[in-house]
């Protein structure tokens, strides 16, 4: 633990760990950024795409790496992050490691609203509006059907199955509704996918990132640890309970409408990112920042994997997600077990 | 004079209703002790006093102010609880857990400073877990841990800290451990304590003023001498027995009557036949 002082009397607290996993993971992506750009039916060295992205590009480099290359490497960044932190966010209100959108039925509401639009047609500008209003109307849906009381992690799990399983046969039915050319474009959605994204997929979810990480999720950081501890336990130490569960409730939803509505539904990202970040820094909580800098790796990595992993024909990258979160998961359960944890 | 006080409360979960017209009043700087029978409503008083529920009617009052109308950190500042289950998270250090109990002198740009560093070790030093503070706490028995969640109870520093069955799940030895260390607490450094306890020698023997409840309703409160009589513990408990001075002490100490002999053996295999000892008069 560092801890930094000023003469004014504010101090901060840092773990050493935790910053290093953060500050590794950026360097990272920066990397396999740079990688990913230059990769592609126009490859460019590691050297080009440097001197294209500091303005010293061919107009034509310059429209590659901008206009193509760029956002869809920025959408990635966003969706991995967003998804890690509202991962983080749920494992810890529900104090379960499988507490994730994929689990709780978010993830799947986002589906019914794109799928909708699917069935009754729409531009894609629509489907992705529709995805958002999906997942948050889920949102308040779960919200509704737990909170009345005080709401116990227990049930939020319960209902969030619930609900994931009855959007799951909607969407399911939604599907067989739709003409044959345009479930298959659906069911490509939902895979989840970043081929072809551009800026205007990218810009709602960093405008959301930049205003909620550090207003509500970071600023509520410390309150959300202690409620790991239990309710009566944050609240005798000045936390107010409800009000933080649904403001960072709040807050993780519309992180995790938002990436379904740029990408589509990438699943494993948010049960796996917090997951291994954790591991990685060894400390307790809900462990936000290096959860966030971990997904974008993560889903930048991801990406890379499913261009290059069967040639001639890129994969969606909720394919490559999938096969390695559900593999880590299954990793983490055979050794959790030998351990005797679980 | 009492900085914390219910008046008039009506104390309810959803539908169920557990006291009308509660009204308690905590002396200051005593060790105030609640006792009753199981489902009397001592918990749900604490819980009341410490504003984790707010009651249907009536209202706390935390130094003459309406409790649920105070911003909740400054009320964390002089009222602390130690509740009766606290989830430990996995993997946390001792010195990390008795820190959190800082959270209400913090803020977002002020999250460590040397008063906190020093109050921290002072409350790990009052319980005698400082030597424990860079272990894991899933690692620790259970009194050591129950000893770091008052630690972190302390760091809060608190003038009125309130405790939920403190002693609950620890074995007779750290009970006694716990109840001095809450007396040290209370004497040394003239906090306020309120304690929910089961056993009634212990209340008797620990505190400084006693508040018996029964059906929701206060039967009686007083110095420990005055409410510890045959007669009441009979009219709390339904228990029938004898008061005698506590020859460690001088304090009240209940002696349980003994089983009257029944009558006629009851016969192989007869079970039940046991006299009830509730409607049992008292003995000598």
């Amino acid at each position: 633990m560092i801890v930094l002082r000023t003469p004014g009397g504010l101090s901060l607290r840092l773990r050493p760990r935790a910053v290093g996993v953060g500050a590794t993971c950026a360097l990272l992506t920066m990397v396999l950024g740079v990688v990913a750009i230059g990769h592609g039916d126009y490859p460019m060295s590691a050297a080009d795409v440097l001197r294209t992205l500091t303005g010293g590009g061919t107009p034509a480099e310059d429209f590659i790496v901008t206009e193509l290359r760029l956002p869809r490497l920025v959408t990635a960044m966003a969706v991995g992050a967003a998804l890690a932190l509202a991962g983080a966010v749920f494992q810890s209100l529900v104090r379960n490691p499988l507490g994730s959108p994929d689990m709780l039925g978010f993830t799947q509401g986002a589906a019914t609203g794109a799928l909708v639009v699917v069935v009754l047609g729409g531009s894609s500008t629509m489907l992705a509006g529709a995805a958002l209003a999906g997942g948050l109307a889920t949102g308040v849906l779960v919200y509704a059907l737990t909170w009345r009381r005080g709401v116990h992690g227990y049930r939020l799990i319960l209902v969030g199955i619930g609900l994931a399983a009855i959007l799951t046969g909607v969407n399911g039915w939604l599907l067989t509704r739709a003409p044959l050319m345009d479930a298959a474009r659906a069911v490509l959605w939902l895979t989840g996918s970043l081929d072809g994204r551009g800026w205007s997929q990218a810009l709602p979810l960093l405008v959301a990132l930049t205003v909620l990480v550090p207003l509500v999720l970071l600023a509520n950081g410390p309150a959300l640890r202690l409620a790991e501890m239990g309710d009566d336990t944050a609240s005798a130490l000045g936390v107010r309970v409800p009000r933080l569960r649904l403001l960072v409730l709040g807050a993780a939803v519309l992180l995790v409408s938002l990436a379904a509505a740029a990408t589509g539904p990438v699943s494993f990202l948010a049960l796996t990112a917090p997951h291994l970040a954790r591991r990685l820094t060894r400390a307790p909580g809900p462990n936000l920042l290096p959860s966030a800098a971990l997904g974008a790796l993560l889903l930048v990595a991801a990406d890379l994997i499913a261009q290059r992993a069967v040639p001639g024909h890129q994969l969606p990258v909720g394919v490559v997600t999938g096969v390695l979160g559900g593999g880590y998961l299954v990793w983490l359960l055979a050794t959790e077990r030998r351990a005797g944890r679980l | 004079m009492s900085r914390l006080s219910g008046t008039a409360m009506t104390l309810a979960y959803e539908r169920r209703t557990i006291a009308r017209d509660l009204t308690v009043a905590v002396p200051d700087r005593s060790f105030t002790v609640v006792i009753g029978p199981n489902a009397c409503g001592k918990s749900t008083l604490l819980r009341a006093l410490s504003r984790l529920l707010r009651p249907a009617a009536g209202s706390v009052l935390l130094d003459g102010e309406d409790i649920h109308r105070r911003p909740a950190r400054a009320v964390a500042r002089t009222l602390g609880l130690l509740p009766q289950s606290s989830v430990a998270p996995e993997g946390i250090g001792v010195a990390e857990l008795v820190a959190r109990g800082r959270y209400p002198h913090q803020g977002l740009l002020r999250q460590w400073s040397r008063e906190d560093e020093r109050v921290v070790a002072e409350s790990m030093a009052a319980t005698g877990v400082a030597d424990l503070a860079d272990r894991p706490v899933d690692e620790l028995s259970g009194g050591q841990r129950q000893r770091v969640w008052l630690a972190m109870a302390l760091a809060q520093q608190t003038p009125l800290l309130l405790l939920d069955e403190p002693t609950t799940y620890l074995d007779i030895a750290h009970q006694i451990e716990i109840l001095d260390l809450c007396a040290r607490l209370h004497e040394e450094q003239g906090r306020t304590l309120v304690a929910v306890l089961h056993d009634l020698n212990h209340a008797a023997r620990y505190a400084t003023h006693l508040i018996a409840m029964r059906d929701g309703r206060v039967v009686a409160a007083g110095p420990p001498g005055e409410v510890v009589t045959a007669a009441r513990v009979e009219e709390v408990f339904g228990l029938p027995c004898r008061v005698i001075e506590d020859p460690e002490t001088g304090t009240p100490l209940v002696v349980p009557a003994r089983r009257r002999v029944p009558t006629a053996r009851p016969g192989p295999g007869a079970e039940g036949a046991a006299p009830d000892r509730g409607a049992t008069p008292a003995g000598p």
